[in-house]
């Protein structure tokens, strides 16, 4: 029985923290709608006090968070999505509705806590992953020209196609 | 075959795919010894280019032996070792007769497409999306070449994989770049960005007599190999651009300016960077202009703009009236690779010109995920990866 070597290369070009990364994006946009067009609901939800406008507002943020950590470089987007968690937990411990139904308010919170530790994480993780670290390569000895700069600087004057010129060989000023 | 395959934004596989086969007469089949990946697959890899799908085999900068050969094709043998240019061409259409390679009429499978969104196709390139005519590209164990009997530059036995590859794509790039600006003595060729296109430009310049070449970049490595050809060097990190040209130039400018960076630049100024960012992100803008705005700001009236960054469709406040008030000419397009051929083969064969300087990491197929993060966060001094479809270890060089 022959068997296929096994690769030690990683298969895809995203990490479990790009995945994670992307999963919170989706998050984002999912809240970001839910907050932006069914505001009335999801307060009702959540036992909090309906604020339409604030909540809009929210969503707004959750929304540009999403699309910021949907971009080649997710990092700065998840922090501030981190920072507008820190928002979220006040907002919920601050607008609970005394009528309203405090089993679902402790649920968000414990959910927003979870989410808030996961975005801090995911965070930390994607800018490390992103660091530039060791020392700078110094690449000062490639200079391409096997005979050296001196040898070759005009080496090719003049190769410049009729097409491509810009101006005349002949120019010189009209009163001359 | 094993090939690198995009999945969706930022995530690129290396899967086992079917093997190519000869689809029209004038194709040929190569194994691919050696291929690279090129700063425009990162546009590729961030899904700012339009019309990608799963399943897409990427990458337009490769090399290898025939394989196969159709019927029609009587310019090739099997055994023949082979760049490919990254640009697909027929050799026949009113275009390719005067050596605009790159606006071939007939490659471009796909060009009801490319008619819609430019106004007029280009030509067909390899894993560069439907758009270009969503032909397989060449990161990849085998690939298909189509119009394979003029779509190739054969290449000498005594000239290395390391040496030869980039006559496919980056080397004639940047030389086209510095030859369009038609540079004369007196002149000061000021290149934006120092990746491999930009590293091309620079050395490219230096062979056609600048008198100065000015490289602009933020990244130390990239800055001390464009120091390495002799251009003085401006980390727009560490200093302003404009005054240092300025400074450099009597305060006149520079006559040419080289944009060797395109659709994803960065600005060193925060406000600019952030409002592009956004625009981009809310897909207000495909691109991010902000080399070109300082290229317009910082040129000599009467100077040169050349454009070899690739743009994918619009950008915003681009100081046209500055353009016209300067009355600079502005020279772009995809590279006519197989125009440059036989000028960069001999350059290279009398030791003017060394392309394998640019290469920093040697990795096999396999390392191609990792490599296109490596690449694109610029980690371990990254500036070009080569990689071989048939090794089994890594080299850093």
């Amino acid at each position: 029985m022959t068997t296929e070597p096994v690769s030690t290369y990683r298969r895809s070009s995203m990490t479990s923290v790009d995945q994670a990364a992307r999963g919170l994006a989706y998050v984002s946009l999912g809240l970001g709608v839910a907050e932006l067009f069914f505001p009335g609901a999801l307060a009702k939800a959540l036992g909090i006090q309906n604020r339409p406008k604030l909540l809009r507002a929210y969503g707004a943020r959750e929304i540009a968070a999403g699309i910021g950590a949907l971009q080649p470089n997710p990092a700065p987007a998840i922090w501030a999505r981190a920072a507008g968690d820190v928002v979220d937990l006040a907002a919920l411990v601050f607008a609970r509705d005394e009528n309203g139904r405090r089993s679902a308010t402790s649920a968000a919170l414990f959910a927003v806590t979870a989410i808030t530790i996961a975005d801090v994480v995911v965070a930390f993780l994607l800018s490390k992953q992103k660091a530039r670290t060791g020392p700078v390569r110094d690449y000062s000895h490639r200079s391409g020209f096997p005979r050296g700069i001196d040898a070759v600087r005009g080496a090719a004057a003049g190769r410049t196609p009729k097409d491509m010129r810009v101006a005349p060989e002949d120019r010189q000023p009209a009163h001359l | 075959m094993k090939a690198l395959v995009w999945h969706a934004p930022q995530d690129i596989r290396c899967d086992t795919v079917p093997d190519p086969e000869i689809e029209e007469g004038r194709d040929a089949i190569i194994k691919v010894t050696s291929c690279a990946i090129c700063g425009s697959d990162l546009h590729l890899f961030h899904n700012f280019i339009p019309l990608m799908k799963p399943g897409d085999i990427v990458g337009h900068e490769m090399m290898g032996e025939v394989m196969e050969v159709g019927r029609d094709n009587h310019a090739l043998k099997v055994g023949d070792r082979i760049v490919v240019p990254f640009t697909i061409f027929c050799g026949s259409c009113p275009q390719c007769k005067k050596q605009n390679y790159s606006a071939c009429e007939r490659s471009n499978r796909n060009g009801e497409f490319a008619d819609k969104m430019l106004g007029h196709r280009g030509c067909g390139a390899f894993g560069y999306s439907a758009l270009t005519g969503g032909y397989p590209g060449g990161q990849a164990e085998y690939l298909r070449v189509p119009f394979a009997d003029t779509t190739h530059i054969k290449i000498p036995e005594t000239m290395s994989d390391e040496q030869a590859l980039f006559l496919g794509d980056i080397l004639p790039t940047g030389w086209q770049a510095a030859v369009q600006c038609d540079i004369e003595p007196t002149d000061t060729v000021a290149v934006w960005g120092c990746g491999p296109v930009g590293q091309m430009a620079i050395r490219s310049a230096i062979l056609l007599g600048a008198k100065q070449v000015i490289a602009i970049d933020r990244f130390p490595e990239r800055l001390s190999m464009a120091a390495a050809a002799g251009a003085i060097t401006i980390n727009y990190e560490d200093e302003k651009v404009i005054p240092r040209l300025n400074d450099l130039t009597d305060g006149k400018g520079p006559e040419k300016c080289i944009d060797a960076v395109g659709m994803e630049a960065h600005s060193g100024m925060l406000a600019a960077h952030l409002y592009d960012r956004t625009k981009q992100a809310l897909m207000l803008e495909t691109d991010r202009p902000h080399v070109l705005r300082e290229m317009i700001y910082a040129c000599r009236p009467a100077g040169v703009l050349s454009i070899p960054g690739v743009y994918a469709g619009l950008s915003d406040h681009i100081p046209i009236g500055m353009l016209m008030n300067k009355g600079l000419t502005v020279r772009t397009g995809q590279t006519n690779v197989n125009r440059w051929t036989d000028d960069l083969i001999r350059m290279i064969e009398e030791g003017l010109i060394d392309p394998s300087f640019v290469i920093t990491h040697t990795e096999p197929l396999e390392a191609g995920p990792e490599m296109y993060r490596v690449f694109q966060q610029k980690r371990d001094g990254c500036i070009k990866v080569f990689l071989k479809p048939d090794a089994l270890s890594s080299t850093r060089h």
